[in-house]
């Protein structure tokens, strides 16, 4: 098995494993941050580069290191190879300049945005964007597309990340949704506005990275950080039905799937569960779900590490 | 112990002579310095016909401004309520209407804006977390009354007139607000 160390930490991974896995194996600072991979979509990453790293040492039988930086998503890692991720100045201007350049269109409407707080596209600004902008041009634009009843594309937020594409290709059984048009004309789109119908196309509003595709029935209700965020199940025969509730007093706001640390999700839910079943009486609360202490989500619900019921 | 100040005097028990027992030259000694006071300029003002200016800092009753085009600055996104360390903010969002342009400035409004004037504790944090500049602290001394429940003010007492004469002047307090450096879109 390949040993691989990142910003010196040492790591032992099986064959074929990429950078940024072995650095999840690790855990920490040293994880590169990742806005278009996905691990439980086949095929996600490579697109945003806010991954980026520097290979200071190719491997044991080849030492020399890589010309330019990596994706940390798509290099798989070699025996003896050497990488710095925040230990190199060179990366952290890259990622900089990176998150800039996914800035360039963004409307940067976080206040209406109803995925602000739990937004990757913040987080990642946050931590290495600048506070202003260089580019002096128009931003571009597009007219907000209902896709079918339940989810609301704002196309002027999408970064284009494909995480939705291949969701919706891996999920569902026909190809109803992809990415029409090149470069800067690029945008996702149903072809001809097709709606969506099928069980699962909800997921696309939680694998999406910023607030593009968001949900229509929660459209404007509440700001996630006035929820307390629940784990909660119920009998479905569609899905697992193992999902988020988000309360506001005895009320159910919006169901989400299980995210883990990275924001990603491992058990899909249906459209059933996250979209109809919104009465209180149809879940099994299970107990209020772990949020970081950073995160605006637990601001003024959580005493400590314990989330204090409104 | 060691004296705080050099103005302690030390506790004396010694008997009252004459003069002193008859209390006679302390009274006038008193009356005399009230006296003096009758020809001094005055601390006090008379205060509901002659006010007091206010200090630039200082912080009263909110305002909800709106914008040049007399449109509601405020899009209801919530980070002056999450700011409040004293809870008193609530709010309700709702989308704007095809028609509603000239009221809303964004796609998002607040269709109840409420703040609990017995809550609030006038810290201005709710100013310093609005990224829209919607909220400011004004001059304004917030009237008292008898019923609890008129003390949560609404949108009716919050949201600035759009005419001319009935908005209110934060330009004091907008001195102490950087100018955000990004452009701002729509």
């Amino acid at each position: 098995m390949p040993k691989v160390k990142i910003d010196g930490f040492e790591v032992e991974v099986p064959e074929g494993t990429t950078i940024l896995n072995a650095a999840r194996q690790i855990g920490g600072d040293i994880v590169p941050p990742a806005m278009c991979y996905y691990s439980t979509l086949k095929g996600s990453g490579g697109k945003c580069r806010t991954c980026l790293v520097k290979v200071t040492k190719g491997s044991e039988r080849d030492p020399r290191p890589m010309p330019k930086l990596v994706a940390s998503c798509q290099t798989p890692v070699m025996d003896g190879m050497e990488v710095a991720n925040i230990s190199s100045a060179e990366v952290l201007n890259a990622r900089r300049g990176v998150v800039e350049f996914l800035l360039l269109n963004h409307p940067l409407d976080c206040p209406i945005c109803d995925q602000a707080g739990e937004c990757h596209l913040q987080d990642l600004s946050f931590e290495h964007g600048l506070a202003n902008t260089r580019y002096e041009f128009e931003r571009r634009t597009f007219e907000k597309i209902d896709i079918g009843p339940y989810i609301k594309l704002h196309m002027t937020r999408c970064i284009l990340c494909y995480r939705c594409v291949y969701t919706a290709q891996q999920l569902t059984p026909e190809r109803v949704h992809g990415v029409i048009g090149r470069g800067d004309h690029a945008e996702i789109s149903t072809f001809i506005e097709k709606a969506i119908d099928n069980d699962f196309s909800g997921n696309v509003i939680d694998v999406c990275p910023v607030g593009a595709l968001t949900d229509r029935t929660f459209r404007f209700k509440s700001r996630v950080w006035f929820l307390n965020p629940m784990d909660a199940h119920r009998d479905c025969e569609k899905c697992s039905g193992k999902a988020v509730v988000w309360m506001y007093g005895g009320e159910i706001f919006r169901v989400t799937a299980r995210k883990d640390q990275y924001g990603e999700v491992r058990d899909f839910i249906c459209n059933t569960c996250r979209f109809e079943q919104k009465s209180p009486g149809n879940w099994t609360i299970e107990g209020p779900r772990q949020i970081d202490r950073h995160s605006v989500i637990g601001q003024n619900h959580y005493d400590g590490d314990t989330l204090t019921v409104a | 112990m060691q004296p705080l100040t050099n103005r302690s005097k030390l506790v004396v028990n010694k008997k009252m002579n004459f003069w002193e027992r008859i209390y006679l030259p302390a009274i006038l000694k008193g009356m005399w310095t009230t006296l003096k006071h009758f020809f001094r300029k005055k601390n006090t003002v008379n205060y509901p016909d002659e006010k007091r200016p206010f200090a630039p800092v200082w912080r009263g009753w909110h305002v909800l401004k709106r914008d040049e085009a007399g449109r509601e600055r405020c899009t209801a996104c919530g980070l002056c309520a999450v700011a409040c360390p004293a809870e008193a903010i609530t709010m309700t969002a709702a989308e704007r209407e095809k028609g509603e342009e000239g009221l809303y400035r964004e796609e998002k409004y607040a269709a109840v804006y409420e703040i609990n004037m017995l809550r609030c504790i006038f810290c201005g944090l709710c100013e310093e977390a609005c990224p829209k500049e919607a909220i400011f602290l004004t001059d304004r001394i917030v009237p008292s009354d008898y019923v609890r429940q008129n003390f949560i003010f609404g949108k009716n007492l919050l949201v600035e007139g759009v005419e001319p004469e009935k908005r209110i002047d934060v330009s004091m307090r907008q001195k102490h607000i950087q100018e955000p450096k990004w452009a701002v879109q729509q």
